[in-house]
């Protein structure tokens, strides 16, 4: 990786509160239906936290509302200082599926979001650093290639460019690898801790699999169900940065087996 | 052979058993090139056509034989050639259409975009259109007669009145088919709502939107005919009216033949946008169109 290309995030030094969650709750007045109750959670700056528990306890709700998409019903969402009321710059996000607009190439696609907030000239002065991260993710050459022509895993990370084009302070991650083959979703893993560490990122993982939270994570929280709460939070202390084949060890084992307790522990009450 | 990959006890024999090499089938159609194929059915028609005009087994006024029909279609080429009445005839025609078709396309996206993209176009609006779909827009010719005259006027606006609809259902359909991801991916961006519509949204719809187009340039031809068969004028579609009182069946064959091409041309000029604009939807834009 040139030296260019090493944009680090700006602000605070690691380790200190990036994202603050403060009593957050969300009930769905339609039905009633309390989807998070009293989510209380700090991001620390260079973090990789992730979320888990069983469908329906309030992931997707949660990391909506750190997004700025929903509001909350009760509680605060502060991020750098400043309370999320709406979508904003610098959050990240990368959804399941790469959703990269067909008629338009690779490179268009990841300066898209400086299109929709600066204009098209702002746009393109950022096809340069736009480059700069294809070359990062290992897509480099792939700059004028159309979608269609990409596989699933370029796609995914042609969005992990697009994601990081704005510089965002925190990286919400929803499932982005898990539509991937297994073997590409473990190479993918490997790559965005690679991709988080050189940036120093702070990042928040929304996953079904107990393994890729356990391999990635400093910290993982288990959510239990109806109303979704934090049954506990989890430390994960691997050595950094993790392999593959850390998978295998009894210690990486334990860890999954306890988070395994725990989840179905949730599903029982 | 390693024995590391011997898992089957089949694999022993593998230098020794025989091929397994049989021929696959391959079906007589799939060795045929297109235009030979195409060559065949037109051969097959006209000879068929030729059989049955010869032996007289229907009237000549009914149906003339291929040869009347194709000299028919040579007298109304030198006229269009030389600039005669027909060619002005023809050219009022090709007017009626082309001012039907972009009428067709102004009103039809507008209203298309209302009620595709609106709260209140999808719940005041569509069900007014949906039922006015439903009648038989060829009905509303005397109508149009009434309200603009004897003129291109009349035929221009059912033309337009018959092609809008399919091109309504196109936008408003194109405008639904952006998934969750995209619009949640725009809402992200803190994208308007304007750049919403059309970075996304519109994009996005483009395939259906020339269904839609495509289906009205085949009605705008329609409809300019029928206005002028039930309107009057000094259009083409006059001529084969003239030339059907008259019994004058090949002139009708050949007037229908030189109207068809003028439909052809709209038709493929559609294609052609489309395969310019939406380059990157590889069923839309497949050789299947023509």
């Amino acid at each position: 990786m040139n030296a260019a290309a090493a944009q680090k995030f700006s602000g605070a030094p690691l380790g200190t509160p990036v994202y603050e969650l403060t009593h957050l709750s969300k009930t769905y007045a339609r039905n009633l239906v309390v989807a998070l109750e009293d989510i209380d959670l700090t991001l620390r700056k260079g973090s990789f936290t992730s979320v888990i528990g069983s469908s329906g306890c309030g992931k997707s709700t949660l990391l909506k509302i750190m997004a700025g998409l929903i509001p909350p019903t009760k509680g605060r969402v502060i991020l750098q200082g400043m309370p999320v009321t709406g979508p904003r710059r610098d959050i990240g996000m990368m959804f399941q599926q790469a959703t990269l607009f067909p008629w338009k190439t690779a490179v268009e696609n990841i300066v898209l979001p400086i299109e929709i907030r600066d204009g098209k000239a702002a746009a393109k002065q950022a096809m340069g650093k736009a480059h700069e991260l294809l070359d990062i993710v290992g897509l480099k050459g792939f700059e004028n290639v159309y979608p269609n022509e990409l596989s699933g895993g370029m796609a995914q990370r042609a969005s992990i460019c697009r994601m990081l084009i704005t510089e965002p302070a925190v990286l919400l991650l929803d499932e982005p690898f898990s539509a991937l083959d297994e073997l590409s979703r473990d190479m993918m893993n490997m790559e965005l801790q690679r991709i988080c560490h050189e940036q120093d990122a702070t990042a928040f993982l929304v996953t079904h699999s107990i393994q890729e939270a356990v391999i990635l994570s400093d910290e993982i929280v288990v959510l239990k169900p109806r109303p979704g709460r934090i049954a506990e939070i989890v430390k994960v202390d691997l050595p950094r940065p993790r392999t593959l084949d850390m998978m295998t060890t009894p210690k990486f084992g334990a860890i999954v087996d306890y988070i395994r307790g725990l989840l179905d522990k949730g599903e029982e009450m | 052979m390693s024995d590391v990959h011997n898992y089957s006890p089949a694999l022993k024999d593998a230098d020794t058993a025989e091929d397994t090499v049989w021929e696959q089938k391959v079906h007589f159609i799939d060795s045929v090139p297109r235009w030979l194929a195409m060559t065949f059915v037109f051969v097959v028609f006209v000879g068929t056509w030729q059989i049955v005009t010869s032996l007289r087994l229907v009237s000549p006024i009914i149906l003339p034989t291929p040869l009347e029909t194709l000299k028919d279609m040579i007298f109304v080429g030198q006229n269009l050639l030389t600039g005669g009445y027909m060619l002005g005839a023809l050219w009022i025609t090709i007017k009626e259409v082309i001012y039907g078709f972009a009428l067709a396309i102004a009103i039809g996206f507008s209203l298309g975009v209302l009620v595709g993209e609106t709260a209140f176009g999808e719940k005041a609006v569509m069900p007014y259109l949906v039922a006015i779909d439903t009648m038989p827009k060829v009905a509303f010719a005397p109508l149009f007669v009434a309200w603009l005259g004897f003129g291109i006027e009349s035929k221009v606006a059912l033309a337009a009145f018959i092609a809008t609809f399919p091109i309504v259902v196109g936008t408003a359909a194109g405008l639904h088919a952006a998934d969750e991801n995209a619009r949640m991916l725009f809402k992200t961006m803190g994208a308007s709502r304007m750049q919403t519509l059309i970075k996304m949204k519109l994009p996005t719809g483009l395939p259906q939107v020339f269904t839609g187009l495509k289906i009205g340039a085949v009605g705008v031809m329609a409809g300019a005919i029928t206005g002028e068969f039930l309107g009057g004028g000094k259009g083409f579609g006059e001529l084969i009216r003239v030339a059907a009182s008259q019994l004058n069946t090949p002139r009708v064959f050949s007037l229908i033949l030189y109207l068809s091409l003028v439909g052809l041309v709209v038709f493929a000029s559609v294609v052609w946008t489309q395969r310019k604009l939406v380059f990157w939807h590889k069923e839309q834009v497949g050789r299947d169109d023509f």
